[in-house]
């Protein structure tokens, strides 16, 4: 594919950075999503560079499913305290006490309950009216018809039916009281521009997007990387060390790996532009229904 | 000379029905320029639906497009989906694809909105139809520059050369009539890939350009941009640093530049201009900044800075088209939030001249319009707005209505030009004055504003003050709210937006008979502290006696002279003040009578005030 020029990126970027202004100006409270993959990284970018040279006017918040990798973690706490970032982490405790993981629970309930509902616990709990998300609109079908400001009615829910119109960029960030917001300011971005906009900005990314070798055991066709003794390994299984990496991230038992030698960015952009796979093909959660994504997202998911 | 600057991101709008070959010609053009997942071509080569004639392992375009058929299948709301591309010269491609039928003409331009290129998709066997006119009247409308009017499945007529004339001959006098700003009609086959992306061997008579290439060409016109317009979105403040963050459009800021800040019309030189990637001296379209002034004048959040030596005269009037996009009509008069980039004011539509017959382009007159109606109206604004006509600059020349009680989007502006009424008008010195009127009659003309609940004695005070006030041969008059109801307000209602209309028109009406020497004692409910304050302003000082009647609502609703809160209890007047609707007391009304006290009391008090 063919590569995302410096002035389609200035151009994304000079879009991005309009709707995150535009945020932080229309709304009481607003709160950016950070999930430490890639697209967060990419926001993180653009929220400094919008608001620059003061600091972000708004926290973020990252959902703990307890099960992420633990290198995201680290990655984390290491970009919160580099860039001096207010990070709130909220995990749903209900979920933690009733024992819900990838394994004792459908992959669907596992989300919802962890994801979805720990998400919408932290944004009532803090009160926040907006939050902003990286998602894309060449992610997935139901995100593609998807608005930049899209209103969620009472209890989080999206209602793809009523959305609001949105023209040109005059955009309307007025709420009722029971709404909130969800915004999404790298919509229009591919997932080649997100490579190449980090790669152009040199933005830290998360180590597990580089090849490594990493324990591995296959369920399926996919390879599920084994990091830590929570996993269930079937009896007598060894996992094998391989040298992979990764395309999303998410918890570990739901993301499958690729093998991969690439261990710089441009090597991975290579194979980015190499690999024509569906993105998200590598997540074990959009996979298990059909129209999963635009029902997940009526209850509120992001 | 150097090359015309291309623009890197190119907005396309692609309508027609999915019959028309639609899905198969986006299917085309993503594959065709490597703009498509492997895995998702393996299974269009795969994947057969029922029907399908295409020949297995071969490419079924029309899968590859979200199915749009789908949506429809299952009953989901029609919407309009984006998906981007990039083209072979390296362009970035968004594609806004849109449904074509009539109840969706609101999606359709909220597509158009955006659109640098508009794709309006014909069937060679059909030809043109209403839906044509449809999609070409909106791209018309909503000021889509450039429009390729594609026409699909030639294949089917042995790639005609006469096919292809006869349905551009159809189509010539809506393109005349809708003065589009370029367009250029493409003979296609969607199915066979002919001057979709390659030329093809089957038309060579076509010596124009293949759709991609229409699409390419798309100059950015920078250089002849020369109003730079930057709205205000937000002020950036750390330690001492205090910048304006918004977005350059229209043109060019320098370093130096002298500007003007609207609607304040206070000057500046801008003395820094920051970003995170280094200071500029010069900055260009759709440039986000910051721009930081000397002096640090004030400035805010919807505020628009324009050269000095360029700037627009704001206005509070403008003619402008509208599409209708409520399920809710559209109410002259009522009170809707104009929303334009980061500018926002109250607004009223104060006319609706006429709507347009989408297809015919006719003008039919109307009193309203309904969702998916365009017309043509005329807007005042609460505060004046530096808004471009739309056809100068889509940028700064939109606007959107929103619905003050749901917020939602239901209108979407752009402007014909501005009304410059108030500004034509000028106010005319006529010796003879409002003092000179009121020394005739001996009297000193002024404006007693009663507020109260209804049945708080309003109206009886009013009426003994007047007989007083005759009696001493003083010239007055009294507005009654109910009165003026009957004929000057007959049109309004009792929500929010009505009674903020009816103190508006009241508080006129009394300045004018003030102004003719009168003693004006206006009864009127007025229960929000907004419009009263508002209907202050008109005066000067002195001049506007606000006269709270408080009585406490136990006792107007034992009164209830009228019969109303019988009524509302009963649940039939849901704005009734103090029950389906908040009564704000006034917080510092010259006169506060309690309406307890004999009326003889009260009456004494105003008269000594009003004579």
């Amino acid at each position: 594919m063919v590569q995302s020029s410096p002035q389609i990126l200035k151009a994304l970027e000079n879009e991005s950075i309009e709707i995150l202004r535009e945020t932080a100006a229309g709304f009481a409270k607003p709160v950016m999503l950070y999930s430490i993959g890639k697209d967060s990284s990419v926001l993180l970018h653009l929220a400094r560079k919008a608001f620059y040279p003061a600091p972000i006017p708004f926290p973020l918040l990252h959902i703990d499913t307890t099960w992420k990798f633990k290198e995201m973690i680290s990655f984390r706490d290491e970009i919160a305290s580099k860039f001096g970032l207010d990070l709130i982490v909220h995990t749903n405790q209900d979920g933690v006490k009733e024992g819900v993981t990838p394994f004792t629970r459908g992959i669907s309930e596992y989300t919802r309950i962890m994801k979805t509902v720990g998400l919408r616990q932290a944004l009532d709990k803090y009160g926040f009216d907006a939050a902003i998300g990286g998602s894309r609109r060449d992610e997935e079908k139901s995100r593609a018809k998807e608005r930049i400001f899209s209103v969620r009615e009472a209890g989080h829910r999206w209602n793809p039916r009523e959305q609001r119109p949105e023209l040109w960029r005059t955009y309307n960030t007025r709420l009722r009281p029971d709404q909130s917001m969800r915004v999404f300011p790298i919509s229009d971005w591919t997932e080649l521009d997100v490579w190449n906009y980090i790669s152009l900005n040199e933005i830290p990314i998360n180590p597990l997007y580089f090849a490594k070798e990493r324990p591995v055991v296959w369920r399926g066709d996919q390879m599920l990387m084994v990091d830590d003794d929570r996993f269930p390994l079937i009896n007598g299984e060894v996992p094998e060390n391989r040298l992979i990496r990764f395309r999303t991230l998410g918890c570990y038992p739901l993301t499958a790996a690729v093998e991969s030698t690439a261990t710089t960015i441009s090597e991975v952009l290579e194979e980015v532009s190499e690999v024509k796979l569906s993105e998200r093909a590598t997540r074990l959660i959009d996979g298990d229904k059909e129209d999963s994504m635009e029902k997940k997202k009526t209850e509120g998911y992001f | 000379m150097a090359t015309p600057k291309v623009k890197p991101v190119i907005r396309l709008l692609t309508c027609g029905s999915v019959d028309d070959g639609k899905s198969t010609l986006i299917g085309r053009l993503l594959v065709e320029t490597d703009s498509i997942p492997h895995d998702t071509v393996a299974t269009a080569r795969s994947v057969r639906r029922g029907g399908s004639t295409i020949a297995a392992g071969e490419i079924d375009f029309s899968l590859l497009t979200d199915g749009l058929e789908a949506e429809r299948e299952q009953g989901i709301t029609i919407d309009v989906a984006y998906r981007s591309m990039t083209l072979l010269n390296g362009s970035r491609l968004i594609i806004a694809d849109a449904p074509g039928h009539e109840q969706y003409t609101r999606n359709m331009a909220v597509a158009a909105s955006r659109s640098d290129v508009a794709l309006v998709l014909l069937d060679a066997a059909r030809g043109v139809r209403p839906q044509t006119l449809r999609h070409l009247t909106i791209c018309a409308l909503m000021g889509v520059s450039r429009v390729a009017i594609v026409i699909n499945k030639l294949d089917m007529f042995d790639y005609s050369k006469e096919k292809f004339e006869e349905i551009s001959a159809q189509i010539a006098p809506a393109v005349a009539r809708l003065n589009l700003n370029e367009h250029a009609i493409i003979p296609v086959s969607a199915l066979v890939g002919d001057n979709v992306v390659f030329k093809g061997e089957n038309m060579n008579w076509y010596t124009g350009p293949t759709l991609l290439e229409y699409i390419q060409n798309q100059d950015l016109a920078e250089d002849s941009m020369t109003s730079p317009h930057f709205g205000i979105q937000y002020i950036s403040r750390v330690d001492t640093f205090r910048g304006l963050a918004g977005t350059l459009v229209n043109g060019k800021f320098n370093v130096g530049d002298e500007v003007v800040i609207l609607p304040s019309k206070k000057r500046a030189t801008i003395s820094k201009m920051v970003t995170f990637d280094g200071e500029l001296v010069t900055a260009g379209h759709e440039q986000t900044l910051n721009i930081v002034l000397e002096p640090e004048v004030d400035a805010a959040r919807g505020d628009v800075l324009h050269l000095a030596s360029n700037a627009k005269q704001p206005a509070d009037r403008f003619t402008a088209n509208i599409v209708w996009l409520g399920e809710s009509d559209l109410i002259h008069s009522r009170s809707y939030i104009l929303i334009s980039g980061s500018t926002s004011t109250p607004a009223i539509v104060t006319t609706i001249k006429h709507k347009v017959n989408i297809e015919s382009g006719e003008h039919d007159s109307a009193r309203t319009l309904k969702m998916n109606e365009i017309g043509t109206i005329e807007i005042a604004t609460d505060s004046p707005i530096a808004l471009s006509n739309y056809s100068d600059s889509r940028e700064t020349g939109n606007f959107i209505l929103v619905d003050r009680a749901t917020l939602n989007t239901v209108g979407a502006g752009m402007v014909v030009h501005a009304l410059r009424r108030s500004e034509n008008v000028t106010e005319q010195a006529y010796e003879i004055d409002a003092e000179k009127r009121a020394a005739q009659k001996g009297q000193v003309g002024k404006v007693l504003w009663f507020t109260g609940l209804s049945g708080s004695g309003k109206s009886t005070i009013a009426n003994e003050v007047a007989k007083e006030l005759y009696a001493l041969g003083r010239h007055v008059y009294v507005l009654d709210g109910d009165n003026l109801r009957l004929g000057l307000n007959k049109d309004l209602g009792f929500a929010k937006e009505d009674r903020a209309e009816n103190v508006r028109r009241v508080s006129e009406v009394a300045k004018l008979m003030m102004d003719a020497g009168l003693i004006v004692i206006v009864a009127l409910v007025s229960p929000f502290r907004v419009d009263r304050d508002q209907a202050r302003e008109l005066f000067a000082k002195g001049k506007f006696i606000e006269v709270w009647v408080n009585t406490p609502a136990e006792l107007c609703a034992q009164r209830d002279p009228k019969g109303l809160y019988k009524k509302a209890a009963a649940g039939d007047l849901p704005n009734m003040t103090g029950i389906g609707q908040e009564y704000e007391a006034p917080l510092s009304a010259e006169v506060k009578l309690d309406g307890t006290l004999e009326l003889k009391v009260n009456t004494e008090i105003i008269l000594e005030i009003a004579k």
